[in-house]
């Protein structure tokens, strides 16, 4: 008996890969995406590191073969780019033929278009026509218009648990049969805005992020963008489709502790993980790996590994890595490409190495799989948590 | 599957919407193409201290939940599920304008927190220490629609009892001068600005925040049973009425079933067609109703008529003032809301008594 939600395409575009392909063989060969920002200009340019998608805009542009007079955001075209190779994935060849929907996932949208023209909009005529991608739904415009999708569109932004969100929400559309067909994620590109806002919280680090180790000073953004296609049982019956993997939990809980900061006990965290054990009917024991949100900053990471140790109480807690030292942290696009991971974990039956781990937190004596590990996956954990209290947890499945 | 009651609406907007019966202080506004919210007394709400670091979207969103779970007599929700277009833009403009400003120095976090989409929501849950599901959508037009699915789906399914579902929106005074330059609004000067008659494009702009009760159970204090939503990226303006007809017969109705059908029009001229051929045709023996040239138009000034039609299904009155057309009925147990911007994110809500 089939489990959860059919996942039966997948795309990724990030700092390790531009492709499913690519990024797997980052994540098994320790080839990180963390370097110098080359694509924007900021003053912190040498203090700060991040995982930057390595290509230029105009590469993005000739990529995805838009006219000159497109307006598209990096964060719309990265979001394209991988919205299109999901698809394709899921050997989608009309794209209205069933009730199919987008779900798309940012936290500032064309941002990055409108830091850069913000003062010559009134100057320079042919630049007015960035001033749309401003709107968080203009992502998700752009890629129903690259895909032709007509039907429901719709866009989360819960700050950094924003594509977990999306994808919660594409399995209840599938579930309570609402839609046959839903392309769930997110995309977020690496701004000025977002890298000043994380440097005004002081919790990014000046060097390679270490999730989970006691010296840990913060995090390293990066961009990303991630898409899956989730599918109704009949059309996988019907088409005879390949299934990836299955979302068989999910679960969102307000911390309700602080705008930006994590509860002492991880109460939020917590309450998500509990919620997504009971949709898929799951027992903590029976998860393999758990793909933690671990973005390195002091707080998360205490946070987070109280809430596990308060969820497996008595019980080992899993083989647990963050993939943020591969790609950094991607924001709304996180959970997106973190569920990516946890597909190829389940198909490839490996656990990632949490990279840059040294010394154990002083805390609690939790320690992450530091170096890649071949066994039996079944059944992923994966966590995502945003400012404004917002935890997300997700269970994905072998079918 | 279970149904989805309106128990409890809170509304702040452009006119005088809270401590009134219904629209009876209302106003129409021809002489500026961008409205200001008529604000409640916020101490009564939050205090001083608090208000001080707060957005104006999150002080108006916090007000207006408050409204609809005092209206509502309840105080927790399971759920919160916010809508809104551009979240707290205010704060976004100072962040991004002291980092241009300044070159990247000197900065405070303050902005940038409050700068996120989903700081209403979050917000209210921190208030009122709601640990529940909290989502917060932000598609243009269809964020507040969006929210409203979402919420219907928890409570079909049993995922949640009573939730909290609002749409919200604030102006910016440097995002409404570049929507000026890009159309989206009125150019100045060029009042007096009428919603029906317009002929120009873009339109009067305006702000809001309203909020909504939904429980699985009808109680004493029902407003209305919420049937449907529907949201469609894209449709053609002769796919309109054939798309409604399908929503309709997807719920059993027919167009003849519907007591009154409230328009998105606000004044631009490129897409008032979408409203103006059902208005004209398949809807023309049935009351017609607009209010954005009330509320302003604004991403999330679909949760407005929400609250509007809310209020005609208890009151089973209609306002002149909302009237597109003189056709009447002896009672109103049925209302459609249809809404689009430019030809995109089209919505359709059904409510009945």
């Amino acid at each position: 008996m089939a489990r959860g939600v059919a996942i039966t395409g997948m795309g990724i575009i990030s700092a390790i890969g531009n492709s499913v392909e690519e990024n797997y063989l980052s994540l098994i060969e320790n080839k990180i995406g963390i370097s110098r920002i080359q694509n924007i200009s900021t003053v912190h340019a040498d203090v700060i590191k991040v995982g930057e998608i390595k290509k230029t805009n105009e590469d993005l542009v000739n990529e995805l073969k838009l006219n000159e007079d497109n307006n598209f955001s990096r964060t719309a075209m990265i979001g394209t780019l991988a919205a299109k190779q999901a698809v394709e994935n899921a050997g989608i060849t009309n794209i209205n033929e069933f009730r199919t929907g987008l779900i798309s996932a940012t936290s500032v949208g064309g941002m990055d278009m409108t830091e850069r023209h913000y003062y010559d909009y009134f100057e320079k005529p042919e630049l007015t026509k960035y001033i749309t991608c401003h709107d968080g739904g203009d992502v998700a415009e752009k890629i129903a218009e690259e895909l032709g999708l007509k039907g429901m569109v719709t866009t989360i932004s819960t700050a950094c648990s924003s594509a977990a969100n999306s994808i919660m929400l594409g399995a209840r559309l599938i579930k309570t049969g609402k839609l046959d067909r839903v392309i769930v994620g997110g995309a977020d590109a690496l701004a000025k805005f977002t890298i000043n806002g994380f440097k005004t919280l002081m919790i990014l680090s000046d060097d390679y992020n270490k999730p989970f180790d006691n010296t840990r000073k913060g995090l390293n953004l990066g961009e990303a963008a991630a898409f899956l296609v989730l599918e109704s049982d009949e059309i996988v019956a019907k088409q005879n489709k390949k299934v990836l993997a299955r979302v068989s939990g999910y679960g969102n809980a307000n911390d309700a502790y602080h705008q930006t900061a994590s509860s002492e006990n991880g109460e939020g965290a917590y309450l998500a993980m509990k919620k997504a054990f009971d949709v898929s009917g799951l027992k903590p024991s029976e998860i393999d790996y758990i793909n933690v949100h671990g973005t390195a900053t002091p707080n998360n990471d205490l946070s987070e590994g109280r809430a596990l140790l308060r969820i497996y109480e008595n019980e080992k807690v899993p083989d647990f890595s963050s993939t943020k030292p591969f790609t950094g942290h991607t924001l709304a696009a996180a959970a997106a490409i973190e569920a990516v991971y946890s597909v190829l974990a389940i198909q490839n039956n490996v656990v990632y190495p949490n990279l840059n781990f040294e010394v154990p937190m002083e805390e609690f004596d939790l320690k992450p799989q530091t170096s890649l590990k071949n066994k039996t996956i079944e059944h992923v954990l994966s966590n995502s948590f945003g400012f404004g209290g917002n935890c997300s947890t997700l269970i994905f499945s072998k079918s | 599957m279970t149904k989805t009651y309106i128990n409890g609406v809170g509304c702040i907007s452009t006119q005088k919407t809270f401590d009134t019966v219904f629209l009876e202080e209302a106003v129409v506004n021809h002489e500026e193409n961008v409205l200001a919210i008529v604000p409640p007394v916020y101490k009564e709400y939050i205090s001083p201290a608090a208000s001080r670091r707060m957005a104006k979207g999150v002080k108006n969103g916090i007000v207006a939940s408050a409204l609809a779970m005092k209206d509502a007599n309840i105080e927790k929700v399971d759920a919160i599920i916010t809508g809104t277009g551009l979240g707290c833009i205010e704060d976004s403009e100072k962040f991004l304008k002291s980092i241009l400003d300044n070159n990247e120095e000197f900065l405070t976090p303050t902005s940038f927190i409050q700068s996120t989409h989903n700081t209403v929501g979050a917000q209210i849950a921190l208030l009122q220490q709601c640990k529940g599901y909290n989502f917060t959508y932000v598609n243009g037009a269809v964020s507040f629609e969006s929210a409203l699915i979402d919420a219907k789906m928890q409570i079909e399914e049993g995922e949640a009892n009573s939730i909290l579902v609002g749409g919200v929106d604030e102006n910016g005074e440097y995002t409404t001068s570049l929507f000026k330059l890009n159309g989206r609004i009125k150019a100045d000067n060029t009042a007096p600005y009428d919603v029906l008659t317009s002929n120009t494009n873009g339109a009067v702009y305006g702000e809001g925040a309203s909020f909504f009760v939904l429980e699985n159970e009808r109680k004493e204090n029902t407003y209305a049973e919420l049937l449907d939503v529907s949201i469609v990226n894209t449709l053609e303006e002769n796919e309109i009425e054939a798309a409604i007809r399908s929503f309709l017969k997807s719920n059993s109705l027919e167009i003849s079933a519907i007591d009154a059908l409230v328009l998105g029009f606000d004044g631009n001229a490129d897409f008032e067609n979408y409203y103006r051929n059902l208005a004209k045709n398949a809807f023309a023996e049935t009351p017609v109703l607009y209010y954005k040239h009330l509320s302003g138009e604004y991403d999330t000034a679909s949760a407005f008529a929400f609250w509007m039609a809310a209020k005609i299904l208890k009151t089973q009155e209609i306002p002149e003032i909302v009237k597109v057309n003189s056709v009447a009925k002896p009672a109103y147990k049925t209302i459609l809301l249809y809404n689009q911007l430019s030809g995109k994110n089209h919505s359709f809500t059904l409510l009945s008594k």
